[in-house]
């Protein structure tokens, strides 16, 4: 199917059933219940999913194949996020123009940084990459945001290309030559697909629960289903062979007459495409960008995600993503009394102890749950949640079939 | 002449915390092959135990106020540290004003104990990973000490001042011969600058003059065969950690008073450390020290109006431009050695 061979077509088609009922997946417990706080299904955070995940899955087609841990690679996703802001600003609020324009400004950016970094391996491009990003960054907060409007100071560049702290917003004054400047009720236009609003949501009410369908999260979506088809074909085409053999000896890949620097070039940029495109996505989703997406953090976060959902795997990165948005959005909000509820029917010194003990880890403290969580999967699982996952189906496998000795487990895909 | 002398004098102290971790840094890298990501978030602790000395010895208990009543009508009382009544109240108000100096009692043993934990619980069983394990698995060690601390201090900087005869500044200026006024430097940053040499100094001594470090110093160059010759290079190793956790600690501590201590400084000074290390050349510990003196200086040269007028936002950068430069003309760095990193 698709020019996928079966498992990969299954795998496909698992993750588009996943991603269509996902707003009935996430929201499994009814409105009413202790649990609704658990429920994920809600635009905001979905689309954050698929947003963090198509970032994931490009930073996972360069670190995954061939091995080059970049640290930077927010600074494409800032990129695309001003890219899509400015398309928005002076041509009008569809977001396939914008987003368009996302790709391919990332792309010329990842042009530019990779022939650079790519000239040092190891460590030496994990520093290269961080001092670009951190460049980027800091030029983005600080200069970039100065006035270079002349001295009437109102016009376009009266915040400088990015805005600065408050980053880069939409305003009534832009010029929108192919869309209205302002609604007709005098408000700001929303990002829209041919007059789909993104923010617009259809709500279905079955019993006590409410299903949230939202044309901003299936846009995302559907270009996240595009973003994995494509990286599945790259992981399994002539070019993802060579960026492996990049990753597992490169310099025997040079004595086979091969010069390995335009695939690995090749391999950075489409990476930093994906970032763009999802930095634009984020644009089009809510209209702000601002300097602290390409901070170093940012650029930890999609390392993070990887690793946690198992690099080098097609359907890892995804995983990871919202394994760590699911955290950042939904456990940071539990609080003390939240957890009292839960321990009630302990006897009260006890309630307390369990409370104490886990109160550090939860709510705020969610960040230390994730660095142990990291930490532990870097040391016992090097190949993230996926590994558990095929470790875990192997041990199932072979309770059930005791006999049969050779239990081959597949390489990680 | 005097703007070039100040702005010397002002990178100094920047650039004596960028050599001190960085040292540390290329300590580890060139004894243990390691890329320790968690060595900001040392700096940090180190700074914390500033924090956590000056807090300790100002702990207080209530004392009435003979024959004064709030305006409550309540009997009036004061906060008296308990060292008050151990050295008596000139004797204590000093030691709580010394609080700063004072915590490296406090830090070295604590830097060294966390240092040589952190080796042998968890650094040790990552000699054999990829350098990109090792970053990754210090990253997230680096994450949880931030949040511990985090969770203990609270989010907010807290402020930690320094002696008060080292509050002010000085006229150095005057000092050389130029007009009063023009070249003006803190007190305490003149300390942090000398103390930063001191212990260079003695790291440096310490590898040199003694056995200790001779033995060290020929387990860097080739371990193996000191293995082989019948010593115990992994303990040795061991304490090397631990005694670049203490530099690292002790930058931090005496750090406090600069810069008021909060969770996430360690990792703001480590991603400057990391490229001063790069550019100092990976493995080189008098590369690490010139280049963080220099990047330190380099970038309050750049942070000048005078260039900032030419190029604006240039302060922000100038390290990692120059990281870069060095980075594609000079592959090893300043003075890197031959044969480290070079896969």
């Amino acid at each position: 199917m698709f020019g996928l061979n079966k498992k990969d077509g299954s795998l496909l088609l698992l993750v588009v059933a996943l991603v269509v009922f996902a707003p009935f997946l996430l929201n499994p417990f009814p409105e009413s219940s202790g649990w609704a706080q658990f429920n994920a299904g809600y635009p905001d955070l979905m689309q954050r999913f698929v947003i963090f995940g198509i970032f994931a899955i490009g930073f996972n087609i360069l670190f995954g194949l061939t091995g080059y841990l970049s640290f930077g690679h927010a600074a494409f996703l800032g990129v695309g996020s001003y890219a899509a802001m400015w398309m928005f600003k002076l041509f009008g609020m569809n977001v396939l123009p914008a987003l368009a324009l996302s790709v391919v400004t990332s792309g010329i950016f990842a042009i530019l940084i990779g022939y650079v970094s790519l000239r040092r391996s190891g460590i030496y491009f994990s520093i290269l990459t961080l001092a670009f990003a951190m460049m980027s960054y800091s030029l983005a907060y600080s200069v970039l945001a100065t006035d270079m409007d002349g001295p009437d100071k109102q016009g376009l560049l009266q915040k400088g290309l990015t805005g600065g702290e408050t980053g880069l917003q939409l305003t009534q004054s832009d010029p929108r030559i192919f869309g209205a400047q302002t609604t007709a009720d005098g408000n700001i236009p929303v990002p829209s697909l041919f007059g789909l609003e993104m923010r617009s949501a259809t709500e279905l009410n079955v019993g006590d629960w409410v299903f949230t369908f939202s044309a901003g999260y299936y846009f995302s979506a559907v270009i996240m289903l595009l973003a994995f088809y494509l990286s599945i074909r790259i992981f399994r085409s002539p070019f993802g062979m060579v960026l492996r053999s990049i990753k597992s000896n490169q310099q025997r890949l040079n004595y086979t007459g091969m010069n390995p620097r335009p695939y690995m070039l090749a391999a950075f940029v489409i990476s930093g495409m994906y970032a763009g495109l999802a930095g634009g996505l984020m644009a089009a989703m809510d209209p702000l960008a601002g300097p602290e997406r390409m901070f170093w953090t940012a650029s930890g976060e999609v390392v993070l995600m990887t690793i946690l959902g198992g690099v080098g795997t097609l359907i890892g990165p995804v995983l990871g993503a919202g394994a760590i948005k699911y955290m950042e959005n939904i456990i940071s909000k539990i609080n003390s009394d939240i957890l009292h509820s839960w321990f009630a029917f302990l006897p009260d010194g006890l309630e307390d102890i369990v409370v104490t003990m886990i109160y550090p880890f939860i709510g705020k403290g969610w960040h230390l749950t994730l660095g142990i969580i990291f930490m532990l999967v870097v040391i016992f699982l090097p190949g993230g949640l996926v590994q558990g996952g095929q470790k875990l189906a192997a041990m199932v496998r072979r309770k059930k079939t005791d006999d049969t000795k050779t239990a081959t487990t597949e390489p990680a895909e | 002449m005097d703007a070039i002398i100040l702005q010397i004098l002002n990178g100094l102290d920047k650039g004596s915390a960028y050599a001190l971790i960085a040292l540390g840094l290329t300590l580890i890298f060139g004894t243990l092959g390691v890329v320790n990501f968690a060595h900001g978030a040392l700096f940090m602790i180190g700074a914390f135990c500033a924090v956590t000395l000056s807090r300790l010895i100002s702990v207080s208990h209530k004392v009435e106020i003979p024959g004064e009543v709030d305006f409550l009508g309540n009997q009036a009382t004061r906060d008296v540290p308990y060292i008050y009544s151990i050295f008596g109240e000139t004797a204590g108000a000093t030691i709580i004003d010394w609080a700063v100096p004072l915590s490296i009692l406090l830090a070295i043993p604590v830097m060294i104990l966390i240092g040589v934990i952190m080796e042998r619980g968890l650094i040790k069983h990552f000699y054999k990973r990829p350098h990109a394990d090792q970053i990754l698995v210090t990253f997230g060690l680096a994450i949880v000490l931030q949040e511990i601390i985090k969770y203990f201090y609270g989010a907010n900087p807290i402020p930690t001042p320094a002696p008060e005869a080292f509050i002010g500044s000085f006229d150095f200026g005057a000092l050389i011969g130029f007009d009063p006024g023009t070249i003006i430097y803190p007190y305490w940053r003149l300390v942090y600058f000398a103390f930063a040499a001191v212990i260079i100094g003695a790291v440096f001594a310490f590898l040199q003059f003694t056995t200790f470090g001779m033995v060290v110093r020929a387990g860097m160059a080739d371990r193996e065969t000191v293995g082989l010759l019948g010593i115990n290079i992994d303990k040795r190793f061991t304490i090397m950690f631990g005694l670049a956790a203490a530099v690292a600690g002790l930058a931090g501590v005496m750090y406090a008073p600069i810069t008021s201590p909060n969770y996430h400084m360690g990792m703001d000074f480590l991603v400057l450390s990391f490229v001063v290390v790069v550019v100092g050349g990976m493995g080189s510990l008098p590369g690490a020290v010139l280049a963080g003196f220099l990047l330190g200086i380099l970038e309050s040269f750049a942070s000048m109006r005078e260039v900032l007028d030419i190029l604006p936002g240039l302060n922000q950068i100038i390290i990692y431009l120059v990281a870069i430069v060095i980075l594609l003309t000079r592959p090893r760095g300043l003075m890197g050695r031959k044969g480290v990193m070079e896969d």
